[in-house]
């Protein structure tokens, strides 16, 4: 650990903190359709967005309709990403011809469930990837099929946190606004233009932004090396914003054209926290009394810290196996390049790139700029502990807020327990309903997680046979997939479908889940993280609304202070963290003993 | 649930020509006008003129005159194509201990001491051990750097001191201040080694 590195840490936080507000601002006046200084550019814009797609702005809908327009533009989009990815071959700028028989031998193939796969990881924000993108998919494919995904998802999960918002706050309504605007004007006034200026910026650092054939050099050596090229910087720059993570190329932002700099670094993980940092602040506004939103912004920075502090601390400690062969870890001497450099980069170093795994996991981003694979075992907990709570540290756009408000919601029914009264959160009550709804989603996701994983680990399928051939060589069992023995193989396994549950889309990304059998399980937890959280809380949204608004007494436990922000941070601690206890136990803890005892596998 | 899907189908194909057509269109233009250098990544000359690479990629350097860059798990080493780490966890035997065609840290740090002739008693820098998370890392730390400069520069038969200002000049110092530890770029600086020192000359 070095002092530059907790500077690093530290600026960050204050630098989100100072965004925090104007972001929140701007967004509210946004989704209220008021006008902001963008509005004289971009209000045109809008409007022949609404008019051509026969969409009335103003028109309410009730949770139902809601939900339902989200479920069709998400249906719609996923199939067109599909039929996108499948067809590849027959479609333009595709100068590596994959897909054709003309694909050079390095190539790979998009195959019926990797198609699916795919599609369904992009629709619902995780941005998994069971490919190597430089190797497998034709620019076009990255720019429209997957990268319009990084606006589309990002704009869903913005409608669906703000229509959460409005049903809180909302009194005897019915509806909960327009989905349709409220996607038009995410991307339009927010996610467009901030997206454009950093593109900009990125190229300026070195991230290539091309539709050239991949280049075949001689290098000083002598030996051949292919360049490849691409549209990255526009992917880029809505990667980190809209909390997307999926890479253009396999090493996803520790590849070099996506990440050069140490500069360029810092921004994509600013960026990442910016908008989810600012619905925070939103929703206070909704809420009528910001302090509302900072309380949850209180809970989600005391974990952001204990995050970062952990896996910064963990990593700088480097491995204990390497000290047997004269091999110099010391921060002492080699600053924030002394540490456990596995599957990190030069440029970042331990500060850079722990905390970019942080962020990244904190939302539901997924972005890597490290490998987690080969974190320590208490250093790579951290990015797994973050998705298991459920990503609500600031988190993925939208998704980030809604979750934590799920988690408000029961924390304020565990403080009714435990005083007798009817539990009230921003003067409405919180009646068995809600409560129910919020404790579904909670199950059905950790159900998910951990009867995938115990499935996977335990699973024969036919040896050799269509449903995982490529992966399992020598065995029926799908666990043989892993890329590591031991305890690390369990986390590989509780980490993908952590990861795909969670929306989040990092990996420990040795196992090998590009076969039948794991693109499938992957692709149904990916659906259920995103859509049996919503939809539970669409219908909370909507009983809510419709509530009348009782005032405040003597009785009422405040939602606004210190103690909220401690009661609502044990919450998610307990809920969140207690029912993955012995699952995790199994990895990284077991792990952690056993390395510490000079055990390898 | 027929009128959504309806529109969504109308409202997908608008925004897809504004954030997949006219977004990504504009970004190349500007990319192309102000920065094409990078946009087109960053290629780097020889001495001759020729393109021999790109300054953010790390390509395999085996000479005993060149600085080395780290080892890498990209295809079959520092392959573009196929970027991504050795996803091996810190116990795993492979990554400690190495397998069939794969060199251990134990294999890897014992390389290193051979080759630039390192004194029993001093350390092999990490970086210089481990494989990065791209594969493609180009950077490598000052101390890894300064370790090789000896054998370097005996090599190609120049003062010591010329090879270590030609590292101090190349060495990247700490953005905004603090936002890295000091590196240096392996390409980079090969290839002023071999316009200011040619080999045949």
């Amino acid at each position: 650990m070095t002092t530059i590195g907790w500077m690093q840490i530290a600026l960050f936080a204050l630098l989100i903190l100072v965004f925090t507000r104007p972001t929140g601002r701007f967004m509210h006046k946004v989704f209220e359709g008021e006008r902001t200084w963008l509005t004289p550019f971009l209000g045109p814009l809008e409007q022949f967005i609404y008019k051509l797609s026969g969409v009335s702005p103003q028109e309410e809908m009730d949770w139902k309709i809601y939900s339902a327009a989200m479920l069709a533009f998400s249906v719609v989009t996923a199939a067109f990403t599909y039929i996108v990815l499948r067809l590849q071959q027959y479609l333009p700028l595709n100068p590596e011809h994959f897909g054709t028989k003309h694909a050079p031998a390095w190539a790979a193939a998009v195959t019926p469930d990797l198609g699916f796969n795919t599609a369904v990881s992009f629709t619902t924000n995780t941005n998994w990837q069971a490919y190597g993108g430089e190797s497998t998919l034709s620019y076009f494919s990255q720019m429209a099929g997957l990268a319009s995904h990084m606006f589309f998802s990002a704009a869903c999960g913005m409608a669906v946190a703000i229509a959460l918002v409005r049903g809180l706050t909302r009194r005897n309504a019915k509806s909960l606004g327009n989905f349709w605007a409220d996607i038009t004007r995410s991307t339009v006034y927010v996610l467009l233009p901030l997206s454009l200026v950093l593109a900009l910026f990125y190229v300026d650092q070195g991230v290539i932004m091309n539709f050239l054939p991949y280049r075949t050099v001689h290098t000083v050596q002598g030996s051949v090396q292919i360049i490849p090229g691409g549209p990255v910087a526009s992917m880029e720059a809505i990667k980190e914003l809209g909390t997307n993570g999926g890479g253009f190329f396999n090493a996803n932002s520790a590849h070099p054209f996506e990440n050069p700099t140490p500069l360029c670094n810092f921004v994509e993980m600013l960026t990442i926290f910016l908008l989810g940092a600012g619905l925070v602040y939103t929703f206070g506004i909704y809420a009528g009394d910001t302090r509302q939103g900072w309380a949850l912004f209180g809970t989600m920075a005391v974990l952001f810290f204990i995050g970062a502090a952990v896996a910064y601390t963990q990593e700088a400690r480097g491995n204990p196996l390497f000290s047997q062969f004269g091999i110099n870890q010391s921060s002492r001497s080699l600053g924030d390049l002394g540490g456990n450099m596995e599957g990190k980069e030069v440029r970042f170093g331990e500060a850079a790139s722990t905390l970019f795994a942080t962020i990244t996991t904190d939302a539901s981003c997924g972005a890597v700029n490290s490998m987690h694979d080969s974190y320590t075992p208490l250093g790579g907990l951290v990015p797994m502990a973050n998705i298991l709570t459920g990503e609500v540290i600031f988190g993925g756009v939208g998704a980030g807020l809604y979750g934590m408000l799920m988690y408000a919601i029961l924390a304020v029914f565990i403080a009714g327990l435990m005083v007798g009264r009817t539990p009230e959160y921003l003067g409405k009550k919180i009646e068995a309903y809600e409560v129910k709804m919020a404790m579904l989603a909670t199950l059905i996701l950790t159900a998910d997680v951990l009867v995938f994983t115990a499935a996977a680990c335990v699973m024969h399928v036919p040896h050799a046979a269509y449903w995982n051939a490529p992966g399992g060589t020598s065995t029926s069992l799908v666990s043989a997939n892993t890329n590591n023995s031991g305890p690390h193989g369990f986390s590989e396994i509780l980490y993908a479908f952590d990861s795909t549950t969670g929306n989040n889309g990092s990996a420990f990304a040795g196992i090998n889940v590009n076969t039948p059998f794991w693109n499938l399980a992957l692709g149904i937890s990916m659906l259920a993280g995103r859509f049996l959280m919503m939809i539970p809380l669409l219908a909370i949204a909507g009983s809510m609304a419709a509530k009348k608004k009782v005032p405040a007494s003597a009785g009422t436990f405040p939602t606004c202070t210190p103690l909220f922000a401690g009661l609502l941070l044990s919450t998610v601690i307990i809920v969140g963290a207690l029912a993955y206890f012995p699952a995790v136990s199994l990895g990284p803890i077991v792990e952690n003993v056993l390395m510490h005892a000079g055990r390898t596998f | 649930m027929k009128k959504q899907l309806l529109i969504s189908l109308r409202i997908m194909l608008v925004l897809l020509v504004i954030t997949c057509v006219v977004y990504p269109l504009v970004v190349w233009a500007a990319a192309q006008a102000f920065f094409p250098r990078q946009a087109n990544g960053s290629l780097v000359k020889d001495a001759a003129g020729k393109i021999v690479g790109s300054s953010l990629l790390a390509q395999g350097f085996t000479s005993p005159w060149y600085f080395h860059p780290r080892p890498s798990a990209a295809g079959s080493g520092y392959d573009p194509t196929q970027s991504g780490g050795t996803n091996l966890g810190p116990a795993s035997r492979k990554l400690i201990y190495g397998a069939a065609g794969f060199e251990g840290a134990g294999q890897l740090a014992a390389d290193y001491r051979r080759e630039n002739n390192l004194a029993p008693g001093i350390k092999v820098p990490v970086d210089a051990v481990t494989r990065s998370a791209s594969g493609l890392d180009p950077d490598i730390s000052l101390a890894n750097c300064l370790l090789q400069a000896v054998r370097v520069a005996q090599a190609r038969h120049i003062p010591l001191a010329q090879v270590s200002r030609l590292i101090r000049q190349y060495t990247h110092s700490p953005s905004l201040g603090f936002l890295n530890a000091p590196y240096v770029n392996v390409l980079r600086l090969n290839l002023v080694l071999d316009k200011q020192y040619p080999l045949h000359p």
